[in-house]
C-alpha cells in the first residue's frame, strides 16, 4: 500500500506558483527526503502534506484516504519543527501526551506510548523539565518523542537538524535512521543538506522552482542524474563543469566531472593552476584555475603535497563524465 | 551583562538621572500623602512639613469614612476599571490574533482601520455617545463606563498586541494544530502566556487613565450610586470652601488600588524582560 500520494499538486500564493505538477508516490516504510536550495517550495510542500496549507489543486492521499479536506489532527502524521515547537508551559511528558489526550487515549494507553518512545530516545531522566531547562539536542528529542507517541502512518520531518551544531547533527541523523528501521513507519524529511538527504533516504525527490526535477534513490541520482541541476546539487564538493569544446565536444554543451574522478598527473586532458589546496586528512581538495568562469575542484584520496602556484595537468575517463546541453538537460 | 562594558562615569551619571527623575516624580505623591496626615491649618503653616504630634491628625480619612458613599465610589471605580481592562484584553488580543494569524480579504484594512481609533480622540464623540447612552438607556449606569472605556482602549491594545503576535513562532501554532488543539485553546493555552509581557504593558498604558478619568463619569454616570472615586472626591472641591483635609485622604486612597494593580503587573512586565534576555 502506498502511504502517500501526490497527483499533480499545485500550490499558489496569489499569482505566484510556489509548487507545480508534483506526483510523487511514497511506499509504506519508506524515508523520502525532499531536498533542494531555500526557496524551492520543499517546506510548502510538507505543510501542504501536514494541512496547515491547503492545495490550490491537485489530489493528496495519505494511507490510501484522500485528505485535501481534512484538518492536520485527523490526518494520521506527525510532524517535527525545525524549532522543536515545544509547548513551553509543559515539561516533557505533558509535551509528549497532549496529542494523545486530545484523541481521546485512555490513561494507560498514553504512560505506555510516552514511556516506550522515551526509552527509544533516552528522554527518561527528562520526564519532568520544562523545555527551557534542556539543550538543543534534548529538546529536538522530545519533538521527535511528541511524534513518535502518535504512532502516525506517515512522519513529517521539516528541516530537523539545521538549529543543532555539527557533531550532535550527525548523532540525531544516525538516530533517526535507528528510528526508521525500529518504526518501520514511512516518512518525509525536508532538508537544503545534500549529505543529510544522501544518508537518510531511500528515495530522494530534488525540487527546484517548485517543481520535481528528479525522483530516485540516492545511488541512482548520483549516479545517473537527469539534469546540470541535480549533477550539481547532489555530492560534495561538487560536480566540475567545463565547456565541451574545450574537450572536443559540440559547442555550448557542457561536461561534467565529479571532482573525486579527476587525477592528477601527465598527461592530463586539462591543465591549471592551483589556487587553494584544503587538507583534510582522508581527502585532499586542490583547487585549480582552468581558465573557466568558477574553479575546478579534484578531490584526491589521501594526502598530497601541493602547493598553490603549481600546474597541474588534470586526467579523467570520458566513460565517468557527463554531458549536459545549453539548457541544462542529460545529453546521453 | 558584560562587566568590560560598563563604565563606572556612565553608570553614576545614568542613575544620577534617573534618582532625580524619580524624585520629581514622586514628590506631589508625597506631599498628598504627607498633608493628607496633618490637621488643616498646619496644611498651609508648612505644607512641605512632616506631621509630627502636634499636627498629626486623621481627621481627613475620618472625613472621607465617615461620608458612607466613599466605599461605593470605591467599589465603582474599581468595577469600571478591572471589568475595562478584562475586555480590552479579551477583545484586543483576540482581534491582535486574528489579525496577525489568519490571511483574509482587508486584514491589513481591518488593521489600519483599528490603529485608526489611536490618533482619534473618543473625547471627540462625547456627545454622540451620550445621545447614544440616552437612547439606550444606559446613562447613569458602570456598563455605559465599561463600553466607553473598552472601546477607547482597544485600538491602542490591538495594535501593541498584534505586534507581539506576529512574533509567537508559527511552528508552535502549526504545532498546536497537528496535536489535534483548537483554534481557541491554541489562542488561551500556546499564544496568550507567550504573550503575557504585553498584555502586561496594554493592562498599565489603559489603567491609569481609566481609574483617574473625571470627563466620562461626570457626563455619563453623574448620579450618585454610580459615582466613581475620582468623582466622588469632587464633593470635597466646593466653589466656596474647600475640604483640604478630605481631599488630599481621599486621593491618597485613590493611589492604593492603582499600586497594586501596577504591582501585579510590572512583575509581568519584568518577568518579560528577563526571559527575553536569557533565552
Amino acid at each position: 500500500m502506498t502511504a502517500l500520494t501526490l497527483k499533480n499538486l499545485y500550490k499558489s500564493f496569489g499569482k505566484v506558483d510556489v509548487l507545480k505538477e508534483i506526483n510523487l508516490e511514497v511506499e509504506e516504510g519508506e524515508f523520502v527526503v525532499f531536498v533542494g536550495p531555500s526557496g524551492c517550495g520543499k517546506s510548502t510542500l510538507l505543510r501542504v502534506i501536514a494541512g496547515l496549507e491547503e492545495a490550490t489543486s491537485g489530489e493528496i492521499e495519505i494511507a490510501g484516504t484522500p485528505v485535501n479536506h481534512m484538518p492536520p489532527s485527523k490526518r494520521g502524521i506527525a510532524m517535527v519543527f525545525q524549532s522543536y515547537a515545544l509547548y513551553p508551559h509543559l515539561n516533557v511528558k505533558e509535551n509528549m501526551a497532549l496529542a494523545l489526550r486530545q484523541e481521546g487515549q485512555s490513561k494507560a494507553e498514553i504512560e505506555d506510548r510516552v514511556a516506550e518512545a522515551s526509552r527509544m530516545l533516552s528522554l527518561e531522566p527528562y520526564l519532568e523539565r520544562r523545555p527551557a531547562e534542556l539543550s538543543g539536542g534534548q529538546r529536538q528529542r522530545v519533538a521527535i518523542g511528541r511524534a513518535v507517541v502518535r504512532q502516525p502512518k506517515l512522519f513529517l520531518f521539516d528541516e530537523p537538524l539545521s538549529n543543532l551544531d555539527a557533531a550532535l547533527r550527525m548523532n540525531t541523523r544516525l538516530e533517526i535512521a535507528k528510528l526508521h528501521r525500529q518504526l518501520d513507519t514511512s516518512m518525509v524529511y525536508v532538508t537544503h543538506d545534500q549529505t543529510e538527504a544522501m544518508t537518510l533516504a531511500d528515495k530522494i525527490v530534488v525540487l527546484r522552482d517548485g517543481r520535481v526535477e528528479q525522483i530516485g534513490s540516492p545511488m541512482e541520482l548520483y549516479n545517473n542524474p537527469a539534469n546540470r541541476f541535480v549533477a550539481e546539487f547532489l555530492g560534495a564538493p561538487s560536480m566540475n563543469f567545463v565547456p565541451a569544446d574545450w574537450l572536443d565536444g559540440e559547442k555550448d554543451q557542457e561536461i561534467g566531472i565529479r571532482p573525486e574522478h579527476v587525477s592528477i598527473g601527465e598527461p592530463g586532458r586539462l591543465s591549471g593552476t592551483v589556487i587553494h589546496v584544503e587538507h583534510l586528512g582522508g581527502d585532499t581538495n586542490v583547487i585549480a584555475d582552468i581558465g573557466g568562469e568558477t574553479p575546478f575542484t579534484v578531490r584526491l584520496f589521501g594526502q598530497y603535497q601541493i602547493e598553490p602556484g603549481a600546474d597541474v595537468q588534470l586526467g579523467f575517463a570520458d566513460e565517468q563524465t557527463y554531458r549536459f546541453a545549453s539548457d541544462g538537460s542529460r545529453v546521453r | 551583562m558584560n562587566k568590560a562594558r560598563q563604565n563606572p562615569v556612565n553608570a553614576l551619571a545614568a542613575h544620577t538621572v534617573l534618582i532625580l527623575y524619580t524624585l520629581i516624580a514622586l514628590f506631589p505623591v508625597f506631599v498628598i500623602i504627607v498633608n493628607s496626615f496633618k490637621t488643616r491649618k498646619s496644611i498651609f503653616r508648612e505644607p512641605l512639613a512632616l506631621p509630627d504630634a502636634d499636627s498629626f491628625s486623621l481627621i481627613g480619612y475620618q472625613t472621607v469614612l465617615k461620608q458612607g458613599d466613599f466605599f461605593l465610589y470605591f467599589q465603582n471605580s474599581m468595577i469600571v476599571t478591572v471589568a475595562s481592562l478584562f475586555f480590552i484584553l479579551l477583545f484586543g488580543a483576540m482581534a491582535a490574533f486574528a489579525l496577525s494569524e489568519y490571511r483574509f480579504r482587508g486584514n491589513t484594512l481591518m488593521g489600519l482601520y483599528l490603529a485608526l481609533g489611536i490618533m482619534i480622540p473618543i473625547r471627540i464623540g462625547t456627545v454622540a455617545i451620550l445621545e447614544l447612552m440616552v437612547q439606550t438607556g444606559l446613562v447613569n449606569t458602570l456598563l455605559a463606563l465599561i463600553l466607553v472605556y473598552t472601546a477607547q482602549g482597544l485600538p491602542l491594545a490591538v495594535f501593541i498586541l498584534s505586534e507581539f503576535m506576529r512574533q509567537v513562532s508559527d511552528d508552535l501554532k502549526n504545532a498546536g494544530r497537528i496535536d489535534g488543539l483548537s483554534e481557541y485553546t491554541i489562542f488561551f493555552r500556546l499564544v496568550l502566556p507567550l504573550v503575557r509581557p504585553a498584555m502586561a504593558t496594554v493592562a498599565v498604558f489603559n489603567m491609569i487613565p481609566i481609574w483617574n478619568d473625571l470627563w466620562f463619569p461626570l457626563i455619563l454616570a453623574p448620579a450618585e450610586e454610580v459615582k466613581t472615586l475620582t468623582l466622588g472626591s469632587q464633593v470635597f472641591i466646593g466653589q466656596f470652601v474647600t475640604d483640604w483635609n478630605a481631599v488630599l485622604s481621599a486621593l491618597s486612597l485613590a493611589i492604593l488600588p492603582v499600586i497594586v494593580l501596577y504591582v501585579v503587573f510590572s512583575r509581568q512586565l519584568i518577568r518579560g524582560i528577563t526571559s527575553g534576555a536569557v533565552k
